[in-house]
């Protein structure tokens, strides 16, 4: 411990928010996102963005794991032994999605039943590792914080949008947690009842979440060419 | 610092501090929200037996909800005699009341003893065949003046387990109606098993039959029902053989005590 003590004192302090570290944040939310262009953690995107509130408790939980991971990863990074790091992060990570599933069981019960094993699989969610492996082994937690609200942040616009337009759409209805699901629209302007509306049951459906994606990413490229690769 | 970081002593050391750290932050975290988690699967619990009897409750009332109509609840052995019954107030940490039996726990227990007889494992067989220590939990609702019984079924499906409620009116044969649930059945086949589409096919004057070895059945669609069977779900073949083994199988524990139950109500 007292190297690291002293080697936090030798080197010349930079500002917590400066450009660079201000770009941690910034970058993953557009240029850099996890989903859009680093296409990870689709897995998760797809399958639980049916509803708004299940997006809004999925995102809070990947946040807090990729702080709480990022976080403790940078504080050890000078004591893991090279040889078993993977093993080391992967165990960081474990324990905080069980932390975070256990509290989801407590105290939102309803909906870690409909997240039901996507919490557990956190655990394989590649931003994770990726960010843990890339950044938070060679960093401070000062920038390490950073570069996870970021990440975390970038991962969550995606989701919360995927999930807005597919609950919009599907079920005429905005769910929050705590909130439960709000009906938009009344019943007798369905066609069943008589009326002129009719939900589109193939947002419900996992393809279109894969569609919204793509259109998120087509769009994107299109507004900076930079990012289309090259084949 | 002289400590080599490479070396087999110091990764050891390290390994075995975090797997403490982390063992003793994980059971921390545990036993912190056990009280809370066993008190909303108890919700959820009540919630479905609630659901069973056609009473919509949510998290918040359904423990009013529950003692308002749940007048009693009994444990059955194996041979279907009452053993225990308890009136009064839930009581979540009392072992000996019937609403806290784990009906799934028992089943699974007993899938095992079929995976030893199979395996030849005598000794271990006949630990598991004890099963004069199984309870088996009976729920007596009242609503609108009339008597129901409400029974737990669990089961396995496809993928994972099935479970449910089935609650039958007076006369113990009568179907009332069911709540059906699962673990990880196939989205849009047996999944479907949980929609009102399919749990409402039992209400329509469906029956167990009380005097026959098979007191119900789901049947493959489009073959012919009687009133002690029903129709299954189309794609989810496996998941509804699984919804017909589990009623059959549970409820032919309870028939003895339906019998009797009927029989003194007759000599009444």
């Amino acid at each position: 411990m007292s190297t690291q003590t002293a080697e936090v004192v030798e080197k010349t302090r930079e500002p917590l928010f400066s450009k660079k570290n201000r770009k941690l944040i910034t970058d993953p939310l557009g240029d850099s996102n996890p989903i859009t262009v680093q296409v990870l953690g689709i897995c998760s995107a797809l399958a639980i963005t049916v509803q708004l509130q299940q997006a809004v408790i999925m995102s809070l939980s990947v946040l807090f794991v990729l702080m709480g991971g990022n976080v403790v990863v940078s504080l050890l990074r000078n004591m893991i032994p090279d040889r078993i790091r993977i093993i080391v992060q992967l165990v960081i990570v474990a324990t905080l999605v069980i932390i975070v599933d256990q509290i989801l069981k407590a105290f939102q019960p309803d909906i870690s039943e409909k997240l039901s094993v996507f919490v557990g699989l956190i655990i394989t969610n590649c931003i994770l590792m990726g960010r843990i492996e890339a950044f938070a082994l060679g960093n401070k937690p000062g920038p390490t914080v950073m570069d996870a609200i970021g990440n975390g942040l970038g991962y969550a616009w995606i989701l919360l949008a995927v999930a807005l337009v597919r609950e919009l759409m599907g079920s005429g209805a905005i769910s929050l947690p705590g909130m439960g699901q709000v009906k938009l629209l009344p019943t007798s302007w369905f066609i069943s009842e008589g009326g002129v509306y009719e939900n589109n049951n193939l947002m419900i459906l996992p393809p279109m979440a894969l569609v919204i994606v793509g259109m998120i990413i087509w769009i994107q490229r299109s507004r900076n060419k930079a990012l289309i690769e090259e084949n | 610092m002289a400590l080599d970081k490479n070396s087999t002593s110091y990764t050891l050391t390290f390994s075995v501090v975090m797997v403490v750290v982390v063992g003793a932050a994980l059971a921390f975290t545990a036993l912190a929200l056990k009280d809370r988690q066993d008190a909303n699967a108890a919700d959820k619990k009540m919630m479905d037996i609630l659901s069973a009897i056609g009473v919509d409750a949510t998290r918040d009332n359904a423990g009013e909800l529950f003692g308002q109509y749940v007048k009693s609840r009994i444990a059955l052995d194996i041979q279907g005699q009452a053993v225990a019954e308890e009136n009064g107030t839930l009581d979540l940490r009392n072992a000996a009341d019937p609403f806290n039996i784990d009906v799934m726990k028992d089943y699974r227990a007993s899938i095992k003893t079929v995976a030893k007889e199979k395996s030849g494992d005598v000794a271990g067989l006949k630990q598991s065949l004890a099963s004069e220590d199984l309870r088996f939990p009976l729920y007596i609702c009242e609503k609108d003046g009339a008597r129901i019984a409400v029974v737990p079924v669990v089961g396995s499906g496809l993928w994972g387990p099935i479970w449910g409620y089935v609650a039958l009116a007076s006369d113990f044969q009568t179907i009332y109606g069911t709540q059906f649930d699962h673990k990880s059945e196939t989205p849009g086949l047996g999944a479907e098993i949980k929609e009102s589409f399919f749990t409402d096919k039992f209400t329509v004057g469906k029956k167990i039959n009380l005097s026959s070895p098979t007191l119900f059945e789901v049947v493959k669609g489009g073959a012919p029902t009687t009133e002690y069977s029903v129709d299954g779900i189309t794609g989810g073949t496996i998941t509804s053989k699984g919804v017909g083994e589990m009623m059959n199988r549970t409820l032919g524990i309870y028939a003895t005590y339906f019998q009797s139950q009927l029989s003194t109500q007759a000599s009444r």
